[in-house]
């Protein structure tokens, strides 16, 4: 087992390569550094000094890839490829813009993420296998054709929507919750509370239409006729036996995105004033602090690895059929 | 007479191509029995066709709204749909105002006619501007014209209908009414009946909406004062451009790479698979983000390059399929290498390949036909989320140009006006409305092209 998790580990490196390599081109050769520093400074005859100044405050003013004037080593190393992109290897995600520290704020901004995507992910787990059952266990009738339909309906409403509408009916109309915002310890709680809800409303039409098929294939299978014919109860079958079997796949999509849920989500927190990793993205955005977003772009694809092998080894855990070798 | 001159803006020149696309596939496919079989149940099944229909307006919107000219010396590119709803596009008022409303939204300054000034809300410029006493008349005038508009809506509809009727009378050899009766009892082959429903409903909502709309704003005014029914039209054009052209980017890489995965294995798979899982691994997102990023500032360093702002923002939509469809290729071809994986080991391609049958031939004629329904399915699924994925973009703040209409720009800019009192909910309405309405229709024909394509799905009765 240790070593299969070794192993998968060692997979993953060139992965992180090619992401790394593939935003060094994206943030580095779409635009030269120069481009970024004109497009910063804002006007439109910016001079060569004023570009120069920009690129030395943050770091920009060396050769991409290669340092011709450095001594050996160091003119691989000199270079804005090694300063900029390797160091991301060990996390070290260098200076925004505006001179902050990128790794202490991720440090800091990834709880409050945490704290809406875990509950929303749960509730919403919880929410979706238990109607996509109800759908399964009526199925074929008007309940199971009236679900499926209220799921595409469901399915059909923008995101957006959802959050407008919430915050309306919660916030402005029945005065429930505070509209946006957050706060720290308990008192978070009523700042979290619709976040929460929404999200898990927003994912009941993808969630349970996905899962009833899941269900529904289980349910055809042999070894549920097999209980069924012994006489057991659909309830006793559906639990025992399907709910068992459905889980396996089920899992696979829930575990690969439990590491990405610290990086959160853009919308829900802009929506909300979350101070968490989605709106510290969406910030950077909006005022085009690349070193954020190219620190954002590889730390979510290695919290999408390690999902990755996340699933691997959950698979092992529920299904004994799966072996690692 | 003013010269008309042609523009063609890239995304029209993609769209003409895609509609080339899709005129030839339907031209071949209606040639070939075994390939019609599937569609035709698409067709018989209920919801798939009044969700056709629907998908159909919005096409037939989003098409008039392709056919970009000039007119004299104007460099304003207006389309042909913009001359359709002439009096949506130039009906301008000041700022807000409600739905039907003669009044602006906002209290302003208005001088009298013997001097003196009062601060209320002024007349409408354009919006009930025909009636004297809008108090009093406007109820009744709305409720005029609204029967006015649903009679000549059902005329319409019953002249269409019994042109359905007669076609189907010769078709059949039946008489008009034995055909009525087989319709009202839904009886036929296709589902007739919902079909005369959906249009029945289409028809009256266009003549309700072209009735209306020349003397009223019926979803009210923006924030500068532009129709809102207009805007939410002109935005479907937008959606529709980022649900197909991004699938037309999309599938030459998906399709000959999931292929080449799947037919040679070995190294060349080892590469794709690398290629994916990398691309992969990156949060869909975060990706777009960056890549949106890198283009606003190479288009704004270079803005000689992109022409003039209707060019600039037609570029930057056209970006924007082409970065969607770049980071969204990995899923299909995913499918498309293990498809290929499998047929790749039935008899008839190693009997193919002990023949001598070059490599491209058998990719050509023996796989991609037998992939052909995993690549429609995954186009029709992917299309709803795409339009719902613009919206968010936009929000984000890597969507479309602020200067395109679209749904994502009508939800942005209404936000802001959240936090007024009485709330300013119109554009918002109809902006999701619309969104829904499509992605809605989209979703249940993209369901019923699953259940008449994929061979795991059961078919019923």
């Amino acid at each position: 087992m240790m070593a299969y998790i070794i192993r998968r580990t060692f997979y993953a490196i060139p992965i992180l390569i090619g992401v790394n390599l593939l935003t060094f081109v994206l943030f580095f050769f779409v635009n030269t550094p120069d481009e970024m520093a004109r497009m910063h400074l804002g006007a439109k005859r910016v001079t060569e000094q004023a570009v120069q100044k920009w690129k030395e405050e943050h770091g920009y003013d060396k050769p991409l890839t290669y340092n011709p004037d450095a001594q050996g080593l160091a003119s691989l190393t000199d270079t804005i490829f090694y300063e900029k992109s390797v160091r991301l290897f060990v996390f070290d995600f260098g200076q925004s813009d505006d001179g902050r520290d990128i790794g202490y704020d991720i440090s800091q901004r990834m709880w409050p993420s945490l704290a809406i995507a875990l509950p929303s992910l749960l509730v919403g787990l919880l929410v979706n296998i238990t109607l996509s059952m109800l759908l399964a266990f009526f199925r074929a009738t008007y309940i199971d054709l009236s679900g499926v339909v209220l799921g595409v309906v469901l399915m059909s409403i923008s995101s957006l929507f959802y959050i407008i509408g919430g915050q309306f009916l919660m916030s402005k109309l029945w005065h429930l919750v505070p509209i946006s915002g957050y706060d720290t310890g308990v008192d978070a709680l009523k700042f979290l509370l619709l976040p929460v809800i929404i999200g898990v409303i927003g994912g009941i039409g993808s969630g349970t239409r996905w899962y009833r098929t899941i269900f529904l294939e289980e349910i055809n299978r042999d070894y549920v006729r097999t209980a069924r014919a012994k006489g057991m109860s659909e309830l006793k079958v559906l639990f025992k036996h399907v709910l068992k079997n459905a889980m396996i796949p089920i899992l696979t999509g829930v575990v690969v995105v439990i590491p990405l849920l610290f990086i959160g989500s853009l919308v829900t927190e802009a929506f909300f004033g979350i101070p968490g990793l989605g709106s510290y993205t969406i910030d950077a955005i909006n005022h085009q602090d690349f070193s954020i977003v190219r620190a954002m772009v590889f730390l979510g694809s290695v919290l999408y690895i390690i999902g990755l092998v996340l699933t691997d080894i959950s698979y092992t855990l529920v299904d004994p059929r799966i072996r690692l070798e | 007479m003013q010269t008309i001159s042609m523009t063609f803006l890239w995304t029209d020149i993609m769209v003409y191509l895609l509609v080339t696309v899709i005129v030839v596939s339907v031209v071949y496919i209606a040639s070939r029995e075994h390939l019609l079989a599937p569609w035709r149940s698409v067709f018989k099944r209920r919801l798939g066709m009044a969700a056709f229909m629907v998908l159909l307006v919005y096409v037939c919107i989003g098409l008039l709204d392709s056919i970009h000219y000039t007119r004299g010396d104007n460099p304003e590119i207006i389309s042909l749909f913009d001359d359709i709803v002439v009096d949506l596009r130039t009906q301008e008022e000041k700022s807000y105002s409600a739905p039907f409303a003669t009044h602006l939204f906002a209290k302003e300054m208005i001088e009298l006619a013997d001097g003196s000034t009062i601060r209320d809300y002024p007349r409408l410029q354009y919006g009930g501007a025909h009636l004297k006493n809008p108090q009093a008349e406007k109820s009744t005038d709305i409720l005029k014209r609204s029967v006015n508009a649903v009679i000549n809506g059902l005329l319409v509809w019953l002249l269409l209908m019994s042109l359905m009727l007669a076609i189907l009378a010769r078709r059949t050899a039946l008489r008009w009414h034995e055909v009525a009766g087989i319709i009202w009892r839904g009886e036929g082959e296709y589902p007739w009946k919902v079909m005369a429903v959906t249009l029945s409903v289409i028809t009256i909502l266009i003549f309700l909406f072209t009735g209306l709309a020349g003397h009223y704003h019926v979803l009210g005014t923006d924030k500068i004062g532009q129709d809102v029914l207009y805007q939410s039209l002109k935005s479907i054009r937008t959606g529709l451009v980022i649900g197909t052209l991004t699938t037309l980017f999309m599938l030459p890489i998906a399709i000959s790479l999931g292929i080449m995965a799947g037919y040679f294995r070995g190294w060349v798979d080892d590469v794709i698979q690398y290629l994916y899982t990398t691309l992969n691994s990156i949060p869909g997102v975060l990706l777009i983000a960056a890549a949106v990023l890198m283009l606003q500032v190479y288009m704004s360093n270079n803005p000689d390059q992109f022409g003039d702002i209707s060019s600039r923002a037609d570029a930057r939509l056209l970006f924007l399929c082409l970065i969607l469809g770049i980071t969204s290729w990995t899923g299909l071809c995913r499918l498309l290498r293990g498809e290929a994986m499998k047929i790749s080991q039935v008899e008839y391609i190693q009997a193919a390949t002990a023949f001598g049958v070059k490599h491209l031939r058998i990719i050509s004629r023996h796989i991609l036909p037998n992939v052909m329904h995993i690549v429609l399915i995954s186009i029709v699924l992917d299309f709803s989320g795409l339009v719902l994925a613009e919206a968010v973009l936009s929000y984000v703040g890597v969507g479309v140009d602020p200067s395109t209409n679209s749904w994502g720009n009508m939800i942005n800019g209404a936000r802001l006006e959240m936090a007024r009192e009485p709330m300013v909910w119109w554009s918002l309405v109809a902006a999701f409305g619309f969104m829904f309405l499509l992605v809605l229709a989209a979703n249940l024909f993209s369901d019923a092209v699953r259940d008449a394509f994929d061979p795991r799905v059961q078919r019923r009765g």
